[in-house]
């Protein structure tokens, strides 16, 4: 049984210069790099599939399983070049992991980068983060330049006979740049849209060449997993679920941040590690891992916060942004600011999300106005009905969470609304409270 | 009249734009960063600057023009010095953000993509309401130029902008000194000035009480990871 927080992806972030390979390298960086480039490729597959690792973008998908998708040897899609991208597109509302372990430990994606570039065979790393993540940028370049410097990077790395490029590319604000194939339309110059799926990236990626599309978390455990082996990750965690998982806990808590344990946690131990609910005012919502997962109650303080515990609840684990809100927040109004940014980042490229979340908007937006109608419930169900599963992409399925969700656990606040019976505060009202002096 | 003094962007800009190029295996993955750094030129992308990328990437300015129309952060009309996003997404706007977002805009007396005082003078401010900046433990949360300022109330925000109108630089909570978003744009490009300025800007402050949290908590109470292996272990057979 593990520590009830056990630092790994976060250790360093406490340390002067965290950033710099100085740092990196005293404590410990750069040593499993030498250990993977000794061995042969299909070891590293093996290893990752051995530890259980799965994408910490949202998706849970095995990332051993998905290395060992591109096809190698000479022939067909084998024969082209491999690429390696890493999402660091991060904008799911609530998400807010990626930005600081770039910021505070940039060596360690990279190191993931080189490790994983060498098992796939690819020899071309695009880093695509987002325009907005300024610092982020600042501090992976500089890391990019120092390992280049330091032969870590660039031709014939550590005269293993391996060459790797790395490039920290911008990108311009679009929350669809998160979905892995608009992502590569985007990297490759294009307005960030979803593609038709098959082919997937791992045969028609980057170039319509065989693609790695990995999130940040993901890429920067690689290292720790070489160093440690697939039986010390397995420690962390659960069988279906290893390792350890960056919980980012926002809102109404004492002490908000980035809390790193074992998968597995609740939310009961977060909300103990964070000072308790703020100003002692009772949990009404939350969401496990993000806006586009369904949002939980007080009912699920104990559900383990892993890939199966979220799921078995009626959510997903999705990037573990624990977004918590008190009883002084109206759920009508919290589903209306998250249709809002579902339609505002909508690409267009679908009807069922483009048109169906602006209309959800509409109604919204009229209902939290006080002018709803008795079967605006309905309709708006309906409407997410139309769009789950009959979207291009998840943008689509994951707008429809927050309603579906909200008025699954909310109902009778939705029809309290529509009569003009607000049964909580509205946010407006959270503010007098706070200027009336609530307890600190 | 040659083609480059047309396009009115000058030697340097063409000799970046020729580096950024040279980065990816394949020239249209330039366009992007191209993008930001016609935005570090002109202060939003214009006609002009699509044309030289179009011109630069061998594409007509149609297909330029969908990019570019496509992405937040570019432009179309001119920024003032600092570009000010104020988070409104859910959590955000619950802790305040909302309230910020319309006191800044009254106060300024404009809305969202609207710039208060001339455009590119020392002191102009171009306001926007963002989608989620994924700082949600530091909410609620604005951006200068994309660097960060944490935990903000009305009334810091407010002290803010008069600062920034006022010419002064105040410091982001996490993120390198202030400059002005051009220069953040060429940053973005890839492109620093002054590398004393580069360097001190890499070392900008990034850990916030929030972030390091969890590890805190860690060290105070005696709680780590299992421990490594003394070696590292042998990886394992190929299947």
């Amino acid at each position: 049984m593990s520590d009830i927080l056990t630092p790994v992806l976060t250790s360093r972030w406490a340390q002067e210069n965290s950033w710099t390979l100085e740092t990196y390298e005293r404590t410990g960086g750069y040593r499993a790099m030498r250990t993977a480039l000794a061995g042969h490729p299909d070891q590293l597959i093996q290893l990752c599939k051995d530890s259980g690792l799965r994408g910490r973008g949202g998706a849970g998908f095995p990332t051993g399983m998905k290395w060992s998708f591109i096809p190698q040897g000479g022939e067909g899609a084998g024969a082209k070049p491999k690429y390696l991208v890493i999402n660091a597109d991060e904008g799911e509302p609530g998400t807010c992991k990626d930005i600081p372990t770039m910021m505070a430990d940039p060596h360690s994606l990279i190191e993931g980068c080189i490790i994983t570039s060498y098992a796939i065979r690819a020899n071309f790393c695009a880093i695509y983060v987002r325009g907005e993540a300024l610092h982020p940028i600042r501090r992976l370049r500089a890391a990019v330049a120092e390992a280049y410097a330091q032969g870590y990077l660039g031709t014939d790395i550590l005269g293993t006979g391996f060459d790797l490029e790395i490039v920290v590319h911008a990108g311009a604000g679009a929350y669809i740049c998160g979905e892995e194939t608009a992502l590569l339309d985007s990297l490759e110059g294009r307005r960030g849209q979803p593609r038709l799926k098959p082919p997937f990236p791992a045969t028609a990626g980057l170039y319509a060449s065989p693609t790695v599309v990995n999130n940040v978390e993901t890429i920067a455990s690689v290292p720790y997993i070489v160093a440690g082996g697939a039986e010390w990750f397995r420690t962390m965690g659960s069988e279906k679920s290893p390792g350890p998982k960056i919980y980012s806990v926002s809102g109404h808590v004492e002490r908000p941040g980035q809390y790193e344990a074992p998968m597995g946690i609740t939310l009961r131990t977060l909300l103990e590690l964070a000072g308790g609910m703020k100003d002692g005012i009772p949990l009404k919502f939350w969401t496990p891992g993000g806006s586009s997962t369904p949002m939980f109650t007080a009912e699920h303080l104990d559900v383990p916060l892993d890939f199966e515990g979220a799921a078995g609840a009626g959510s997903m684990l999705g990037t573990t942004a624990v977004q918590v809100f008190n009883e002084t927040v109206s759920v009508p109004w919290a589903v209306m600011k998250w249709t809002e940014f579902y339609k505002h980042e909508s690409c267009g490229k679908c009807t069922p999300c483009r048109e169906g979340t602006y209309w959800l908007v509409q109604i919204l937006e009229r209902m939290v106005h006080g002018e709803g109608t008795e079967s605006d419930v309905e309709t708006l169900l309906d409407v997410c009905d139309n769009i789950l599963g009959r979207s291009f992409c998840a943008l689509g399925d994951g707008a429809t969470s927050p309603i579906t969700s909200g008025i699954k656990y909310f109902r009778q606040e939705f029809l309290d609304l529509i009569a003009e019976q607000p049964a909580v505060a509205r946010p407006e009202q959270l503010a007098d409270v706070e200027l009336t002096g609530a307890p600190a | 009249m040659s083609e480059r003094a047309m396009s009115g962007f000058d030697e340097l800009t063409h000799v970046r734009a020729k580096e950024v190029i040279a980065r990816y295996p394949v020239a249209r993955s330039a366009l992007l960063p191209l993008l930001h750094l016609v935005q570090s030129v002109e202060g939003c992308v214009s006609q002009d600057g699509i044309r030289f990328c179009a011109e630069l990437l061998d594409l007509s300015t149609a297909e330029v023009s969908a990019v570019a129309t496509f992405y937040t952060m570019y432009k179309r009309t001119p920024c003032g010095e600092h570009l000010v996003s104020v988070c409104t997404n859910t959590l955000c706007a619950a802790l305040g953000g909302d309230d910020i977002y319309r006191r800044l805009s009254e106060r300024l007396g404009v809305g969202h993509e609207e710039t208060a005082g001339e455009p590119g003078t020392t002191g102009s401010l171009t306001l926007e309401h963002a989608e989620c900046l994924a700082a949600c433990d530091l909410a609620p949360v604005i951006q200068v130029n994309y660097e960060y300022f944490d935990n903000q109330t009305v009334e810091s925000a407010e002290r803010l902008v008069e600062a920034l109108q006022r010419g002064e630089k105040p410091h982001p909570t996490r993120g390198a000194p202030l400059t002005d978003l051009r220069t953040v744009e060429l940053e973005l490009a890839g492109f620093t000035e002054d590398p004393t300025v580069a360097a001190a800007a890499v070392a900008g402050n990034s850990a916030a009480p929030e972030t390091l949290r969890g590890t805190m908590i860690a060290a105070e109470r005696g709680w780590a990871a299992p421990a490594f292996p003394d070696e590292i272990p042998a990886l394992p057979e190929k299947s």
